[in-house]
Parts: structure tokens; C-alpha cells; sequence
């Protein structure tokens, strides 16, 4: 997959850097230490700018070249920021057949951003996500922890409206 | 002891229907009545019947109440639980016959169900491992370590027949009888738990509402085969499943049930779990290894096989949650009572993730050999909106679409693959008419396409140019001689890909353009999707017959593509149509056709 990467200024502050130095420190003399301190450096920072990259590779004394190809080779690991509520719309097959192509289609026209692209003022991102394992309630989409289930296109705006109210 | 139990479902499509807020409300209730020392309120795994949900079952009466809702439950509180009258009005309709109510067994979605793998799905709280060895949980291990030999449990699973439930079928027992051959001063065990394959969800129901099954098995395969430690691969995006095996892990270590010397056997059995990090392939044992070691999760050539040269160099088994879910049973009611289950080379049951087009969806566990026709029609309840059932897409990205003349085929291994399919980790998603065929082939490829990792060439590129000639084909751009080079491209990729995410990728086109080719010949010849789902092809049309001129859609139209005087007929100019469908949406005469 090809991956977006951010042209955001980094923002990290010395709290976040201590933290992420602990997970190194956790985890680095494990067999196999790069995932888990990638998938907690992206808890930390909520997506892995290559500042953050090379900080790990440094510590680990591993080439940065391998870190960006473990981090770009898995979809769960972030180059962009995410937004405050990140929509994730299932395009998993039991809800891609019952519509939730078109649940994409509306998210996206109503935020004006595509998938894995996050809005300006950095209330929203959305990801084309796989698979949900609601296939029951399909067509499904979540928002942060928040799952909304048998969706039609026309529910989108009052679910986002929701989001927008808590901030006003 | 509590004079009754309510069993509410915790798994993922209940959670996402409400369930965590139901037993909130419910134990706020049972509280103001006071009688929360004599109703006990569980939060167990899944049932199966994700579709219904959010799901309770009050017991010992065994009333199955579906579609729950939060402002119904005091008056459950009070009537049931209080009264002693079963509030018939909220029970699942199927339960319930002219007045008198129905053992949910004897419904008609779980009548035809054997419950093997999921046999505590459900039943047992999956935080609480009393539970678990209530239902003689862990007593397969204490017989394996105290009775047998290695050797002798290897046997027992080889006779049984037990084979891979992840994809490929392969004997569990063969598998396993190749690592024990190996000497080596370090072997793993490793559970695949990162179910890539979209519309199928068994995997994270066992984790969630059992999870110690698979704890056990794999000490029981640890055991077998000489290793010490075990690694389960989880998906991330399974928070709830992870967070009950961490769960389970330590309370299997309080217990003695894990970690050094376990049952005093001088057993040793440690397990880790390894988050995945979304990585289709990964579910690709040699992948799934190289990942857990911390790369990128590319497979690599086999041989040497993993039982030989696995994870960190080591002799490995790899299998797959809902084969560790069979394992005890098999090692407790013996490998004649498995292999009676089943047809001639699929033994034992398999779950489905039914999904789709199909009235109740959810998660079905039935005897190898069942006919996709009992599961669509009976378990699932056939199609809804009385539109006609069109293929089954079993195996996911791997598998392929079985049309509507194999619904008496008799589901196992290798009656899928004969037809084209395959088993593949049981996802089971139903199509009807108003699915598009090509639509579909499309879609799998857009996800392998995704997916595909780029280590070797025919899955990389081949993928990408299938995927065009598809858009082509969707688009109207492709004449009959493209549809002849698409089927010997997929040909190719099949035969020379390094792993099974690129042999199998071109299965979906395969079987699509096998079986529905005259639908890929309508697309190229005729410009027209029956189905109405490729949008290039559409043609919205006013018929001057039925329209009034009331003049509603080209006021709802978003580009002015409809024009006309006020109670003439109007007319769609088709250059400026977006074919977006709001104007058929609007019409209140069904003046409006697509084509």
C-alpha cells in the first residue's frame, strides 16, 4: 500500500520523548522489538512522524531504512496525524455488498478529504479500514471507539453533526 | 447461588449493538429491586446471532430475548426476574409457537448448528476461568501430561483428521509430527489469530468468549511437539479479544496452568502475545513469522518448511484459533468421536461467518458436509426483500463466488476447491441479484492489490493489471480479446507467485468469469450492468408515460442534468448525468428506470 506521508511541522514535546524512551528501554532487548515499540511510539504521538523514526532507529541501532519499511509495510501504522475522531468506514466484503461504498462516498463529500487524509482543522480523519468483525450489523463505520452499525448514506450528517456539536 | 442467571453477549457486533449499556441498566435494576444476590448478570462471548443483538438470555427458563432495548428492561426486571412471567412480547419470534415457547436449540438457526469449537461461545464467561474448567476446561491438558506420551497425543490428533481451519487444510497432526521430528533446543508454538480475511469473524468470537481453549490447546501442542514457548499473533483491531486473553493468560498463570512445571509434570509452557499490525499476508505462516520477529512481514520460499526452520530459526507450528479450539475436545472425547463428524477427508465441524444478503447473519458451526443450501436457506433464513438468492463468496480474497447450481454441493475442502473455491478461514457472504458480479472480482483485487506485500513480481504487477483490465471491463473500455487476456494473465499469477496471497488472488476473477460470463460479455459487448452497480454503465430515463411534470427531480437533480416546462414529461440529458440515482430516489410516479 502506498503510504501518505505528513508535511506537518513535528510537534513533540520532551514528556512524549521521555515516554518513548521508556518503551525502547521496555522492550529492547526482546527478540523482535521493533513492532511492539512502534505500535506504542504511535500510541504516544497518535501516528509516526520520522522524527519519532529516527529516535528508534538510533536506540536500537537499527538502520532508519528498516524502520520506515517495517512502518510503511502495516496499514495500522500512521505517517499523517490523525484527526481528533478518526472515522474508519468498513469496506470489509459483508459490508462492502450491503453499501458501505456508497457510506464512504458520503463521509468523504461531507467532509471534503479523502481516505487516510485527515480535515484542516484537525477535527476529522478517515480510513477505508478492513474488516470490522461486525459483519452482522454490516454496512458498519466507527468513529474513534464508537460503532455505528446497519447505516444508510442519509444517517452520515446527523453522526458527524454530533461530533461537530461537542466542540461548539 | 443465584436462584437465576442472565446471560448477556459481549461479543463485538452485540458491543456495537449496546450490549455494555444493557447490563449496565440491568444491574442499576436488579440493585433498586434489591435482589442482586439472587439474579446473577454474566457478560459472555458470542452466540452467534450477531443480527439480533444486542442478546440476553435469562436462565433457567432459557428465554432468548433479542434486539434488546435499554428502556424495555424494567419492565423484563419486574416480570421476569421478579414475577416469574416471561415477557413472551420481547423473545426472539422464533422461539415462540402459538403461545407456547421453544428451546432456542430448536430454532431454525441453530437447529442444524453442532457446536464444537464454540462450544463455550456463549455459554461461559470468558473473564472467569472457573468457568472454563467447570466445562472441563484444562482437563485435556492435566490428561495429556499425566497419561501420554508426546507421541501418543500426536497420534491421537493425526486420526482424528483434524485439518488447518485457517485456509489450506493441512493435517494438523502431519504438521505437528514434522516439528516433534526435529531436534532442536528451542521450538515455538504459534497461534495465527490475525484473521485478514474480510467478512469472517470466528476467530475473534473464540478469542473473545473463550480463550483459554486456545491456551490450552497450544500448551497440549507444546507438549507434542517439545517446545516451551508459545506466541499468539493478534490483530490489533481486536482490542476486546486482547485484552480477554491477557486476561486469561494471567489467570492461567495464577493457577499453575501455565509458566514452569505445570500439573508437576516438569512441563514448562510460556506464552507472549505479539500484536499484528494489519498485514493481509501476514496470515501467511512464514509472513506471520517475520513479522513476529520484528520485519517486515514478507513470506519467504519454503522449503526449509517452518517445522524445520520457523520462527528465529527455530522448528515452529503455526496453526490457527479455531484448529487450537478443536484440540481438547478431540484429545477428551478421543479421535473416533472426531472423525465420525464429517465427510471422508473433512473431519470434525467448521464455523461460518454468514453474512451478506442473508436474513440472519451471524456465526453458524456445522458438520463438514452440510449443503451450502441448508446453511443459506435454513440456518440463514434465505434471502431478504424476495430478491433471488445469486452466489456464495467463500475463502475471501482467496476464494471464489459459488453460483446459484452448486447449493446442493456438499461443504468441505475439496468440494470447494473443486468448484473453483476454497474453504479459507470461513467467511460465507451471500450475494443477490442487485450484486454485480465483475463488481465483486473487482473488489477482491482492488484488496489484493492492497495487500500484496511486492516481494515477487507476478503478485505485484500481475495484481495491478488484472485490477485494470477489471476497471476497463466495469468502465465499458474492454473488448472480448481483453477478457481472454485477463483469464491467461490470472493463470500465470496462480503458477508463479511465492506465497498463497498471490496463488490465490486471481480466484475471484476465475470463478466470477467461469460462472458468470454472461456478465462480463454484457459489460464488454452491451455496455450494461444487470445489476445497476457499475456506474459507467447506468442509464437513468424519464418515461414519458408516467411522468407528470410535477418537476421534484430536477429540482433534487445536483448538476441540472433534468429540464422541462411544470406537467409535461422532463428529460435527463445523460452528458450531464452523474448517474448519482437521486432523481429515481424522488419519484413518486416510478416515472424513472435505470438500465
Amino acid at each position: 500500500m502506498l503510504k501518505k506521508i505528513s508535511n506537518n511541522q513535528f510537534t513533540g514535546t520532551e514528556e512524549k520523548k521521555q515516554k518513548l524512551f521508556k518503551v525502547i528501554e521496555k522492550y529492547k532487548y526482546q527478540p523482535g522489538a521493533t513492532m511492539p515499540i512502534l505500535q506504542e511510539a504511535q500510541e504516544i504521538y497518535g501516528y509516526l512522524p520520522l522524527e519519532v523514526q529516527t529516535i528508534i532507529a538510533e536506540k536500537l541501532n537499527i538502520p532508519l531504512e528498516e524502520i520506515f519499511g517495517v512502518s510503511t509495510f502495516y496499514s495500522q501504522f500512521s505517517l499523517v496525524p490523525k484527526g481528533k475522531y478518526n472515522i474508519s468506514v468498513c469496506l470489509g466484503t459483508a459490508c462492502y455488498v450491503k453499501g458501505s461504498g456508497e457510506i464512504l462516498k458520503k463521509v468523504s463529500a461531507l467532509l471534503g478529504i479523502g481516505a487516510e487524509e485527515c480535515t484542516k482543522d484537525g477535527l476529522f480523519s478517515l480510513t477505508a479500514c478492513r474488516c470490522v468483525g461486525a459483519c452482522g450489523l454490516a454496512p458498519v463505520m466507527t468513529v474513534n471507539d464508537d460503532v455505528y452499525g446497519r447505516l444508510k448514506p442519509e444517517d452520515i450528517e446527523g453522526i458527524l453533526n454530533k461530533y461537530k456539536d461537542r466542540e461548539n | 447461588m443465584y436462584r437465576s442467571t442472565v446471560l448477556v453477549c459481549g461479543g463485538t457486533g452485540c458491543t456495537s449493538s449496546g450490549s455494555q449499556q444493557l447490563i449496565d441498566v440491568l444491574n442499576e435494576e436488579i440493585k433498586k429491586h434489591g435482589i442482586q444476590k439472587e439474579v446473577n448478570v454474566i457478560k459472555t462471548g458470542c452466540f452467534g446471532l450477531c443480527e439480533l443483538g444486542p442478546i440476553m438470555i435469562v436462565y433457567p427458563e432459557g428465554s432468548f430475548y433479542s434486539r434488546v432495548d435499554v428502556k424495555n428492561i424494567p419492565e423484563i426486571v419486574i416480570e421476569h426476574l421478579i414475577n416469574g412471567n416471561v415477557v413472551t412480547k420481547f423473545l426472539y419470534k422464533d422461539t415462540v409457537k402459538e403461545d407456547s415457547i421453544i428451546s432456542l436449540n430448536e430454532t431454525p438457526f441453530y437447529k442444524k448448528q453442532m457446536r464444537v469449537a464454540l462450544k463455550n461461545c456463549g455459554v461461559i464467561s470468558p473473564e472467569c476461568i472457573d468457568e472454563y474448567i467447570a466445562m472441563d476446561g484444562y482437563f485435556a491438558l492435566a490428561k495429556v501430561l499425566s497419561e501420554m506420551q508426546p507421541e501418543d497425543v500426536i497420534k491421537v490428533i493425526k486420526d482424528s483428521g483434524l485439518r488447518g481451519r485457517g485456509g489450506g487444510g493441512f493435517p494438523t497432526g502431519v504438521k505437528w509430527s514434522l516439528a516433534a521430528a526435529n531436534k532442536s533446543d528451542q521450538k515455538f508454538v504459534c497461534c495465527n489469530a490475525d484473521e485478514g480475511d474480510p467478512g469472517a469473524f470466528m476467530d475473534r468470537s473464540i478469542l473473545e468468549g473463550d480463550p483459554h481453549v486456545v491456551l490450552e490447546a497450544m500448551a497440549i501442542a507444546g507438549y507434542a511437539i517439545g517446545a516451551s514457548r508459545g506466541f499468539i499473533y493478534v490483530r490489533a483491531e481486536y482490542p476486546v479479544a486482547v485484552r480477554r486473553l491477557k486476561i486469561a493468560i494471567k489467570q492461567a498463570y495464577d493457577y499453575g496452568l501455565l509458566g514452569g512445571n505445570i500439573f508437576s509434570s516438569g512441563f514448562d509452557f510460556d506464552i507472549e502475545i505479539r500484536l499484528g499490525a494489519g498485514a493481509f499476508v501476514c496470515g501467511e505462516e512464514t509472513a506471520l513469522m517475520m513479522s513476529i520477529e520484528g520485519k517486515r512481514g514478507e513470506p519467504r520460499p519454503r522449503p526449509p518448511y517452518p517445522a524445520v526452520k520457523g520462527l528465529f530459526g527455530k522448528p515452529t507450528i503455526l496453526n490457527n484459533v479455531e484448529t487450537y479450539a478443536n484440540v481438547p475436545q478431540i484429545i477428551l472425547n478421543g479421535a473416533n468421536w472426531f472423525n465420525s463428524i464429517g465427510t471422508e477427508k473433512s473431519k470434525g465441524t467448521k464455523v461460518f461467518a454468514l453474512g451478506g444478503k442473508i436474513r440472519r447473519t451471524g456465526l453458524v458451526e456445522v458438520p463438514m458436509g452440510t449443503t451450502l443450501r441448508e446453511i443459506v436457506e435454513e440456518i440463514g433464513g434465505g434471502i431478504p426483500n424476495g430478491k433471488k438468492f445469486k452466489a456464495a463468496q467463500t475463502g475471501g480474497p482467496s476464494g471464489g463466488c459459488i453460483p446459484a447450481k452448486y447449493l446442493d454441493i456438499e461443504m468441505d475442502y475439496d468440494n470447494l476447491l473443486e468448484i473453483g473455491s476454497m474453504m479459507g478461514s470461513g467467511g460465507l457472504i451471500v450475494m443477490d441479484e442487485s450484486t454485480c458480479m465483475v463488481d465483486i472480482a473487482k473488489f477482491f483485487l482492488e484488496f489484493t492489490v492492497d495487500e500484496s506485500c511486492g516481494k515477487c513480481t507476478p503478485c505485484r504487477v500481475g495484481t495491478k493489471r488484472l485490477l485494470e483490465m477489471l476497471t476497463d471491463i466495469t468502465e465499458g473500455k474492454a473488448d472480448m480479446q481483453e477478457l481472454e487476456k485477463m483469464e491467461n494473465l490470472c493463470h500465470y499469477i496462480k503458477e508463479n507467485s511465492l506465497c498463497g496471497l498471490g496463488q490465490t488472488a486471481p480466484n475471484p476473477v476465475l470463478s466470477t468469469s467461469q460462472y458468470f460470463r454472461d456478465e462480463y460479455v454484457e459489460h464488454i459487448k452491451e455496455h450494461k450492468c444487470r445489476a445497476g452497480v457499475c456506474k459507467a454503465m447506468l442509464r437513468y430515463t424519464i418515461l414519458e408515460d408516467k411522468c407528470k411534470g410535477c418537476s421534484a427531480c430536477s429540482r433534487i437533480c445536483p448538476v441540472g442534468a433534468i429540464s422541462g416546462t411544470v406537467k409535461n414529461p422532463f428529460k435527463i440529458d445523460w452528458d450531464k448525468c452523474i448517474r448519482c440515482g437521486a432523481c429515481l430516489n424522488t419519484c413518486k410516479f416510478k416515472a424513472i428506470i435505470r438500465e
